[in-house]
C-alpha cells in the first residue's frame, strides 16, 4: 500500500513529521517497507512526441523513430513497439536513465547498424502497469512535450508492507484511522455537503437467487451529461504518486475513491449497457474482453456483472471494454458492489487476474461502505465533469450488522501477561471504531463492519496490546530445567554422522531435495519418481530418490572448477514416494582423486574401494556398533561398478543393511563426463542402525585383561580364486574366540608357483589364552586345529 | 710392585691412543685377556711370599679396578661419540611437507543447528522433526490458513499433485501440528528442518531452513515469549545485551503476533549486533491462535503458549559474517573449507558455543 504524507493528513490532525509517522506506523504494525523518493531517475523520463517512423533497414519489426523534446532538435530512436507512429506522444527515457522495472541502465547502442540514443517505453517499463505491448500512449497536449512525466517529485511515497488481515488499512483513510488509535492525532470527519439527487436510477439492477450468489449488494448511481476530461493537476499527482497512470477524470475519481476509503468502485458507460445490470452467476464457455485486453474464458459459477447482451464484467476483479469509459462518454454509471472475498479469490487464481480492486474484496472491505463510496465519487464527478446525478439504488443487503463479541478483560493478562485498565482498554477499542457496552469486567465489545479480522476475543486482546505496545511486555527470564532429552537416538546419529564423517577429511554439503530426473533416474533402486508439480525449472523436477543425485553434481562442478582430490558428504532426506513420511535420511558420501597427490614421500595413488570402505566402517563404529557386528559382503546396486563395491550389514548377509559402498559405475562417470573419473561412494541408511536396548555403560561386559604372553601364528592358504577373504576370516575366528584373538590377512596373491584358478592368502593368527601360557604343543594343537577347519569348509591347503 | 706400577702406565699411555671399540677390545684382551699382564699377575700370586701376598693381591685388586673402570669409561666415550656422529649424518630436513591430508568440515547451517539446539536444550526445549512432504491440511488449515486465505499467498508452494494436497513444507509450522496431534500437552520443542518455496533471486533460495519453537503449557504468557527470545538471542549472539523491539505482525496461527528486530550498527565494514541505532528484522513469533489449538483437539482455556519461527542460514549469516544466502548451497570446496566448522568444534554450553 503506498500513501504520501500529505495524503495521509488530510484525514490525520497530526504535527507529527514525516519521520515521525513514519516510525510510528511501524511501531503498530503497519511495517513501512520503503520511502521512494521521486527524484533523480524519474525526473529524466520526459513527454516526447514521434515526429516520423520509418520501418528499421535491418530488421523487419523494428523502426528508426524521429523524436523530439522541443519541436527542432530531433533525437533518433530505434523502437520495436508497432504503435510507434508519427505523431504519437509518448515517454521517452534518454541514455543514462535506468529503466525502474529491469533497473537497466540505458545507453547510446548500435541497433541492428543505427545508433538508437535512448528509449521509448511501455507502462510496463516505467511499472505503471503490467501492459507491455506497444509503448505507452499519452494524450497530452504539444505544449507540454519535454516536461518530465513525473511531477510530484517533492514528496516522498511512502511503501508499507499491510499484513493480510488488515484489509482495512488498504485504504488512506484506515491507516489515519489506526495512527489516531494509537494516540498519533486525531481522525479528521469526512465533510459531507449534500448532493443534488433529482432522478431515480434508470437503469434496472437485479441479483439473481442462485444458490452460491456471491454479490451480496450492488449500489449504483446514474449521472448523465458529464463531460470526461482529464484529471485536474492535484489529481493526477495522487494517482502518479500511487504509481498508476491518469487516464481520464472519471476512471481516476473510482481508483481515487479505491485507495483513499478502500472502496472499489466500477464506472460503466451508461449508453453501452445493454437494458438492465444482472448480477449472476456465469456458465462454462462464456467470455468476455476485460480492460486489460484480454479475453477470458468463464467457467461455471463465476460471479459476473451483465446485462442483455452478455458478460461487462467479473464482479469485484475486473471491468470489460464493451462497457468502457471513454474521453467522449456522457452517462455512466457507478457501481459501488460488495462481493464475498471467497468467491473473488477463488475466481481470480483459476483467471490468473491480480488487479487493485480484487486485492481488496478478497481480503475484505466494508460491506458497508457502498454507499460512502458513491457519495465521495459522484461529488466528484459532479464538480470536476459536471453532469447530474441520480438518487442511489441499492439491491441486495446493503446493511451487515456489527458483530458483538464478549471480552472478559482478565483475559488480556492471562495471554499477555500484563495488566491493562479498564479506561485503557475502552479508549484503545473506541478509537478503533468499537462500541462498548456493559461496563463491568465483562465487555460486549461491537466491532465496525470494516474490521472483518475481527472475530473473537483474541482478536480484541491483540488490538490492545498492538496499540498499547509491545514494549510494555515485561519479560520473564526461562527457567534452566530439562525434562526431556534434548535428542532422541535417531537425532542423535545424524549429529554424529555428521562429525563423523567431516573428521575422516570429508566436507559437509547441502544440496537440495529435489533434483534432474535424469540425474536422479541413474541412481535409483527401483522407487517411483517423484514428480515435482510446479518445479522451480525443469533440471529440478523431482524429489531425490538417492543422496547422490544432487552430491554428484556438486562434486562435478567442484572438479570443473580445478579441484579433482575430493571428498564431500551430506546427510539428508531422500524420498521413496510422495506421501509425507516416505522419506528417510541417509548419509551419502562421495571421494574423487588421488592420494598423495604431488607427494616428495610417497608415490600418489587413486582413492581406492579399500580407502571408502575403511570410511564407512570407521563410521559405523563412530555412530556406535561394534566392528566384529559388521558384516561385508558383495551385495550391490546398480549405481556402483559391479566388481568393486560391496554391502554391511548388521551380523549377518541378512541383518539390517547398514551401508553401501564402492566405486561408482563408469556409465554414470561417462554420462555426466567427470574431469577426474575415479569417484567412490558410500551410502549409510541411519534409519536401519538398531536403537540399543540399554546405554553401553549397562551393556558393556567387565573386561580382564589376560596375564600370559600372546603367541602368533602365520598361515599361507593356497585356496579358490574366488574364495571370499572375509569368510575365510570368519571361519578362523569362529573357531574358539577364547582363544583366538585377532585374525588379519596380509598378503594375497595369485601367479607363480599357485595353480591355475587358486590363490595364496596369508593369514596373521593372534592367539592368548586367559588362563595360561600356551605351550609349544598347545599352540601346535591350534595350529592343526585351525588347518583342518579351513579344510574342511573351503577345501583349501596349507602352502608349505 | 713396580711391575703393578708399570702395568699401570703402560695401560695409561695405551688407552690414550684408542680411537675405536675394536682398539679398545684389543687393549682390554692385552691386560685381561688369558696371557693379559693382569691376568698373569693373578697367576703369579702363588708364587709371592705369604708374608707379602695379601698385600700384594691387594694392591692387585685395585689396579685391576682402576683398569676396568677406566676400560668402562673408554667405552661409554667411544659409544656416545659414535652415536653423535651416526645421528649428525641422519639429519632430515623437517621443512619438507607432510604427508598429505585433507581437512573435513561441517557445514556452518550444521552448526547453527547444533548451537541453536544446545542454546535451547539449556532451558528444557527438545528437538522434534517432521517430514519434508506435508499435506496442505497440517500445512496451512490446520496453521489457520484455510484455502481461500490470501495469506497463502505470502507462500509460494512447491505441490507434487495438481490437485495441491500434497505439498513441500513451507514451513516448520506443521510439526507443530504433527507433535500436538501425537502427544499430549505440555509441549516444548524446537523443530529445526528444510522448508522450501518455489522462489529464488539474490536473497531467497527454493530451499532454506528455518527453525519452529513451541511452548505450549498452562499460563505461559507473552512474557515467558519475550523472556525466552530474549535468552536465546543474547546466548546465539554471545552477547551480554541485546536491543530487541517486538513489531505487530500477522501470522494465520498466532495472535498476537509479533516481529523481532534486533539492534545493530556497522563497525568496519562488520556487523555488530546487540546495540545501534539500526533495526534487523530475525524472526516472527507470537501466541499460538486457539483456533490452531482447537484444531489439535486442545482447549485453549486450559492451555496456551507461544511458538516462533526464524530462519537459520540467515542466522549463520549473520554470527559468521556471510554475505551470501546462495553460497550455502553452491557447496563450493573453497567456500565450504573456509567458513566450515572443525568436526571437533562441537558447540556446547561449559566450553563455549563457538571457538
Amino acid at each position: 500500500m503506498i500513501i504520501t504524507h500529505s495524503w495521509l493528513k488530510e484525514h490525520l490532525n497530526s504535527k507529527a513529521n514525516e519521520a515521525k509517522t513514519i516510525e510510528q506506523l511501524t511501531s503498530i504494525g503497519l511495517e513501512v517497507e520503503g520511502i521512494k523518493e521521486n527524484k533523480g531517475e524519474l525526473d529524466e523520463f520526459k513527454i516526447a512526441k514521434i515526429l516520423k517512423a520509418e520501418k528499421h533497414p535491418n530488421a523487419d519489426k523494428l523502426k528508426v523513430c524521429d523524436v523530439t523534446l522541443d519541436g527542432k532538435k530531433i533525437i533518433k530512436v530505434v523502437c520495436g513497439a508497432p504503435n510507434a507512429r508519427e505523431g504519437l506522444l509518448t515517454i521517452y527515457a534518454p541514455p543514462g536513465a535506468t529503466i525502474p522495472k529491469s533497473n537497466f541502465k540505458l545507453k547510446v547502442a548500435k541497433i541492428r547498424g543505427i545508433e538508437s540514443s535512448g528509449m521509448l517505453c511501455s507502462e510496463s517499463e516505467l511499472n505503471l502497469s503490467t501492459k507491455s505491448e506497444g509503448i505507452i500512449e499519452l494524450k497530452n497536449k504539444d505544449n507540454e512535450i519535454g516536461k518530465s512525466y513525473f511531477k510530484n517529485k517533492a514528496e516522498k511515497v511512502i511503501d508499507i508492507s499491510i499484513t493480510p488481515n488488515r484489509a482495512d488499512c488498504l485504504g488512506v483513510r484506515g491507516i489515519a484511522r489506526d495512527l489516531a488509535a494509537s494516540g498519533f492525532g486525531s481522525l479528521i470527519k469526512i465533510k459531507k455537503k449534500p448532493l443534488k439527487q433529482n432522478f431515480t436510477q434508470p437503469i434496472k439492477v437485479s441479483i439473481s437467487k442462485s444458490k452460491n450468489q456471491d454479490c451480496l449488494a450492488f449500489g449504483s448511481c446514474y449521472i448523465k451529461n458529464i463531460t470526461n476530461k482529464e484529471s485536474p493537476s492535484w489529481l493526477k499527482d495522487k494517482i502518479i504518486a500511487l504509481g498508476l497512470k491518469p487516464i481520464s477524470a472519471v476512471v481516476d475519481i473510482t481508483n481515487y475513491v479505491m485507495f483513499d476509503l478502500n472502496r472499489p468502485l466500477h464506472a460503466y458507460n451508461a449508453d453501452k449497457i445493454n437494458k438492465e445490470i444482472v448480477v449472476r452467476n456465469s456458465k462454462l464457455g462464456e467470455n468476455f474482453e476485460a480492460l486489460d485486453n484480454k479475453n477470458y474464458k468463464l467457467q461455471d459459477d463465476m460471479c459476473v456483472i451483465s446485462d442483455k447482451s452478455g458478460v461487462l464484467g467479473l464482479g469485484g476483479i475486473i471491468g470489460g471494454t464493451s462497457t468502457s469509459t471513454g474521453l467522449d462518454t456522457k452517462n455512466i454509471l457507478l457501481e459501488s458492489a460488495y462481493f464475498l472475498p471467497a468467491s473473488i479469490r477463488k475466481t481470480s487464481k483459476v483467471l490468473n487476474i491480480n488487479t487493485d480492486a480484487k486485492y481488496r474484496f478478497e481480503r475484505g472491505i466494508d460491506p458497508n461502505s457502498i454507499k460512502e463510496g458513491l457519495e465521495l465519487a459522484v461529488a466528484l464527478i459532479v464538480k470536476i465533469c459536471g453532469g447530474s446525478a441520480s438518487k442511489f439504488s441499492i439491491t441486495g443487503s446493503a446493511d451487515q450488522k456489527n458483530k458483538t463479541i464478549t471480552l472478559d478483560i482478565e483475559k488480556f493478562k492471562k495471554v499477555v501477561g500484563i495488566t491493562i485498565s479498564r479506561l485503557e482498554v475502552n479508549k484503545i477499542l473506541t478509537s478503533l471504531g468499537c462500541k462498548i457496552k456493559n461496563s463491568k469486567k465483562i465487555l460486549k465489545v461491537e466491532i465496525p463492519t470494516w474490521r472483518t479480522d475481527i472475530s473473537q476475543d483474541i482478536d480484541l486482546i491483540e488490538e490492545l496490546i498492538r496499540i498499547k505496545g509491545f514494549d510494555k511486555i515485561e519479560l520473564i527470564e526461562p527457567k534452566k530445567k530439562r525434562i526431556k532429552d534434548t535428542l532422541n537416538f535417531s537425532q542423535k546419529l545424524f549429529h554424529l554422522s555428521q562429525r563423523a564423517l567431516a573428521s575422516k577429511g570429508y566436507l559437509e554439503a547441502i544440496t537440495w531435495s529435489f533434483t534432474d530426473s535424469k540425474i536422479d533416474k541413474q541412481f535409483a533402486k527401483g522407487e517411483t519418481e517423484i514428480k515435482i508439480f510446479n518445479p522451480i525449472s525443469s533440471d529440478l523436477d523431482v524429489l531425490r530418490r538417492s543422496v547422490f543425485s544432487n552430491l554428484i553434481i556438486y562434486l562435478k562442478k567442484n572438479q570443473d572448477r580445478g579441484y579433482e582430490d575430493l571428498s564431500f558428504f551430506e546427510v539428508g532426506p531422500v524420498f521413496f514416494g510422495k506421501n509425507p513420511g516416505e522419506q528417510q535420511i541417509v548419509v551419502g558420501g562421495l571421494r574423487s582423486g588421488l592420494v598423495s597427490r604431488k607427494s616428495w614421500l610417497e608415490k600418489s595413488r587413486n582413492v581406492d574401494v579399500f580407502d571408502i570402505k575403511s570410511d564407512v566402517i570407521r563410521t559405523l563404529i563412530d555412530l556406535g556398533l561394534e566392528e566384529s557386528d559388521l558384516f561385508v559382503s558383495d551385495n550391490t546396486k546398480n549405481c556402483y561398478h559391479p566388481g568393486r563395491s560391496g554391502s554391511v550389514n548388521l551380523k549377518s548377509e541378512k541383518g539390517p543393511h547398514l551401508a553401501y559402498f564402492g566405486e561408482l559405475h563408469p556409465a554414470i562417470i561417462k554420462n555426466l563426463d567427470f574431469k577426474e573419473k575415479n569417484i567412490f561412494g558410500l551410502e549409510i541408511f541411519l534409519k536401519n542402525i538398531p536403537k540399543p536396548k540399554e546405554k553401553a555403560r549397562v551393556s558393556k561386559k567387565n573386561y580382564i585383561t589376560s596375564d600370559f604372553q600372546k603367541s602368533e601364528r602365520d598361515f599361507a592358504f593356497v585356496i579358490d580364486k574366488f574364495f571370499k577373504v572375509g569368510e575365510l576370516e570368519n571361519i578362523i575366528k569362529t573357531i574358539d574366540d577364547n582363544i583366538i584373538k585377532k585374525v588379519i590377512t596380509f598378503d594375497v596373491f595369485e601367479g607363480q608357483n599357485i595353480p591355475e584358478g587358486k590363490k595364496s592368502v596369508a593369514i596373521n593368527v593372534v592367539i592368548q589364552s586367559q588362563d595360561k601360557t600356551l605351550t609349544e604343543s598347545d599352540l601346535d594343537l591350534i595350529s592343526q586345529k585351525i588347518i583342518k577347519a579351513v579344510r574342511e569348509k573351503t577345501g583349501a591347503t596349507i602352502r608349505s | 710392585m713396580i711391575d703393578l706400577d708399570n702395568i699401570n702406565s703402560s695401560f695409561e699411555q695405551k688407552i690414550k691412543s684408542v680411537k675405536s671399540k675394536e682398539e679398545l677390545q684389543i687393549l682390554k684382551t692385552e691386560f685381561f685377556g688369558k696371557s693379559g699382564e693382569i691376568t698373569n699377575q693373578f697367576k703369579s700370586l702363588t708364587s709371592v711370599e705369604a708374608n707379602k701376598r695379601k698385600e700384594f693381591a691387594s694392591s692387585l685388586n685395585k689396579t685391576k679396578d682402576s683398569l676396568t673402570s677406566q676400560l668402562e669409561k673408554k667405552l661409554l666415550e667411544l659409544e656416545t661419540s659414535e652415536v653423535n656422529a651416526k645421528l649428525k649424518d641422519e639429519k632430515l630436513d623437517v621443512t619438507l611437507p607432510v604427508r598429505s591430508f585433507q581437512n573435513g568440515k561441517i557445514h556452518p547451517v550444521s552448526q547453527v543447528i547444533d548451537e541453536i539446539s544446545s542454546i535451547f536444550s539449556e532451558i528444557g526445549f527438545s528437538v522434534a522433526e517432521g517430514p519434508d512432504v506435508e499435506t496442505e491440511y497440517n500445512n496451512f488449515t490446520a496453521l489457520n490458513t484455510p484455502e481461500e486465505h490470501p495469506a497463502r499467498d505470502m507462500h509460494d508452494t512447491f505441490y507434487l499433485e495438481e490437485n495441491k494436497t500434497i505439498l513441500l513444507r513451507t514451513h516448520t509450522s506443521p510439526v507443530q501440528i504433527r507433535t500436538m496431534l501425537n502427544k499430549k500437552p505440555p509441549f516444548k520443542i524446537i523443530v529445526p528442518g528444510r522448508t522450501y518455496r518455489c522462489d529464488s533471486d539474490q536473497t531467497h533460495a527454493p530451499m532454506f531452513h528455518q527453525l519452529e519453537g513451541l511452548h505450549i503449557d498452562k499460563n505461559i504468557t507473552m512474557s515467558h515469549l519475550k523472556g525466552c527470545l530474549d535468552y536465546f538471542i543474547k546466548e546465539f549472539f554471545e552477547v551480554k545485551n541485546v536491543k530487541m523491539r517486538f513489531r505487530p505482525s500477522h501470522f494465520p496461527f498466532t495472535e498476537p503476533s509479533a516481529e523481532v528486530d534486533i539492534g545493530y550498527r556497522i563497525e568496519n565494514g562488520k556487523i555488530v549486533i546487540g546495540e545501534g541505532d539500526k533495526w534487523l528484522e530475525i524472526l516472527g513469533c507470537g501466541m499460538v491462535h486457539p483456533d490452531v489449538l482447537r484444531n489439535v483437539k486442545i482447549d485453549p482455556d486450559k492451555y496456551q503458549g507461544f511458538a516462533f519461527g526464524m530462519g537459520i542460514d540467515r542466522l549463520a549469516m549473520l554470527k559468521y559474517g556471510i554475505n551470501d544466502l546462495r553460497a550455502f548451497f553452491e557447496n563450493d570446496y573453497r567456500w565450504l573449507s573456509h567458513f566450515g566448522f572443525d568436526p571437533l568444534d562441537v558447540p556446547t554450553n561449559y566450553r563455549g558455543l563457538s571457538k
